[in-house]
């Protein structure tokens, strides 16, 4: 007994220099999402974003909020990789994201997670399936699946409907599917984008707290929103922009009205 | 790659035939009509060729020799002569048997009245066949040069008329060859694109996800593929019937054929029809899948 005890200590000390190790040698201590000085420019019209700073630690739980054309979803484009910044350096989990390798770039997003507010769930499958998907293109051993899916969709409390098709569900139980197919993979980060968008208010509450229980379990989450409600209530840190900047960044902070 | 991911891509590939059932039964037809057509034509060229090929078996040159050539030099240039490569077969004829000859034909008792004496002793000869009649001129002077020998008898007009049928046959096979190819690429191609376009967001998702290229590209190459080897088996089947039934078919009913030609037996060229089909529809596939998912597929 005194033995086993010891071991899981042993192992719990291990684990956590190890961790520290990884992070340390790009960035400083902690800091999960490191964007410096980027600015975005499309070919056409002026920049989408300009010159934006913004340090994300390992653990936090984000919220950037902003008018539609203030650089959200840019900001988000960035983030996944989907889009190179035109000038400034962004580093997210250690990946220099303006000089990662073409093939680098599926590795580095299965640590992240992502939803977004369309759902996104492949249509001709039942929930079960829509969660292993994502276990299977990142090729997870089929015995391993199994367990890792179901131990999600009881997280999210969607085990019961495994079976059914996703077109059978409501919109929150679509969203929360889709939050268990982000999450299997054990991502760094959860990236949501406007999560609540096509949702009512009483499932935009369960899904909000089901972000926070992650959140809670050590995954940073960074949630793109139009909720003011939400956010006004959680008291998270609120990233504010507007027009391509980044107007107001505060802890604990409120979704202020621009007049 | 895992074992798992293999059956995956597999699994993936086969069910994205039935996703645009439409689309994949209309190329299938598309390339079953292509190769339906290149097993016919393949079939009718093999049996033109195969009567092109027993006609230039007849085509020979004929050498005889000058007054007091001995019988050893003539075996000698024959055996020279079979040396060479376009030389299939030579037969060597002596005067006297020519003359047997001659009497058993023309003169039977009549032949009496010339004794011991041979009127053909200068006949002697040698009768050359030829692999390949095209080379029947280059052949024909390079024999005349040789100083024993007195005159060359050719048919210029044979050979020339089967070399250019079997160069007409060679041109006509490639010319349809490529076009039928060319055609199935596009159809497979549309094929495909179709399917990336039904399936884009899943597509879309698998990359969010952090999905290979190659994962998510193999499975519309499979599709691909395997629509390539329906696309050939189906009308490789269809062919050989339609071929055992023709034939059987002609030479039941015109049996006056048969002193001119015989059709050939499947046996003779079924195999290899059968393999450059499959290579060419599962090509196709292949090619015209790849083609399409590297062009729509910016992952």
């Amino acid at each position: 007994m005194a033995d086993e005890k010891n071991n899981e200590k042993n192992k719990a000390e291990e684990k956590a220099p190890r961790r520290k190790r990884r992070t340390k040698p790009r960035v400083t201590q902690d800091e999960i999402i490191t964007i410096e000085n980027v600015t975005k420019t499309y070919q056409t019209g002026s920049p989408a974003l300009n010159g934006i700073s913004l340090h994300i630690k390992r653990g936090e739980f984000v919220f950037i909020v902003g008018d539609s054309g203030s650089g959200k979803s840019t900001l988000i484009k960035l983030l996944l990789r989907e889009l190179e910044p035109t000038s400034g350096n962004i580093t997210v989990m250690g990946y220099n994201l303006g000089r990662i390798r073409h093939r680098q770039i599926p590795k580095f997003r299965r640590k992240l997670g992502i939803v977004f507010q369309d759902f996104r769930l492949l249509k001709d499958r039942n929930v079960y399936e829509n969660v292993a998907f994502a276990q299977r293109v990142v090729q997870t051993p089929p015995g391993k699946i199994r367990n890792n899916v179901t131990a999600m969709l009881s997280l999210v409390g969607l085990a019961p409907k495994y079976k059914n098709k996703v077109t059978q569900l409501s919109g929150g139980e679509q969203q929360r599917v889709a939050l268990a197919r982000a999450l299997v993979n054990k991502p760094d980060i959860l990236l949501a984008d406007e999560p609540t968008g096509n949702l009512d208010p009483g499932n935009s509450w369960e899904i909000m707290k089901l972000m926070e229980q992650i959140n809670e379990r050590g995954t940073t989450v960074i949630v793109v929103t139009h909720n003011r409600e939400i956010v006004n209530s959680m008291r998270k840190r609120v990233v504010t922009m507007n027009q391509g900047v980044i107007v107001e960044d505060m802890e604990e902070g409120i979704y202020r009205d621009d007049d | 790659m895992m074992i798992s991911t293999f059956w995956y891509t597999l699994g993936q590939g086969f069910k994205n035939l039935t996703r645009n059932g439409w689309y994949t039964l209309a190329s299938i037809a598309t390339i079953t009509a292509s190769l339906f057509l290149f097993g016919i034509f393949y079939a009718v060229l093999a049996n033109f060729q195969n009567i092109v090929q027993e006609a230039e078996k007849g085509v020979s040159v004929t050498v005889f020799f000058h007054k007091g050539t001995t019988e050893d030099e003539m075996l000698a240039l024959k055996a020279e002569l079979e040396m060479r490569p376009e030389v299939r077969q030579v037969d060597f004829e002596s005067a006297a048997a020519a003359w047997e000859e001659f009497k058993s034909q023309y003169l039977g008792e009549y032949a009496e009245g010339y004794g011991g004496d041979n009127p053909l002793e200068d006949s002697s000869n040698l009768q050359i066949y030829m692999t390949d009649v095209s080379r029947q001129s280059s052949l024909v002077s390079y024999i005349e040069s040789v100083n024993i020998v007195r005159v060359v008898n050719r048919s210029e007009i044979a050979a020339s008329t089967l070399s250019a049928a079997n160069r007409l046959i060679a041109l006509v096979s490639f010319g349809i060859i490529a076009l039928l190819i060319a055609v199935s690429v596009f159809l497979i191609s549309n094929t495909v694109a179709v399917g990336i376009s039904i399936r884009s967001e899943e597509i879309t998702i698998m990359k969010y996800i952090g999905a290979t290229d190659f994962i998510v590209r193999a499975p519309f190459v499979i599709e691909g593929i395997i629509i390539g080897l329906i696309g050939s088996l189906l009308p490789m089947g269809i062919v050989y019937l339609i071929y055992r039934a023709a034939t059987d078919y002609f030479s039941s009913r015109f049996t006056m054929l048969k002193s001119f030609f015989s059709f050939l037996p499947t046996s003779a060229f079924f195999g290899n029809l059968m393999l450059i089909t499959v290579i060419i529809g599962v090509g196709i596939g292949f090619f015209g899948s790849m083609i399409t998912v590297r062009r729509h597929l910016r992952v």
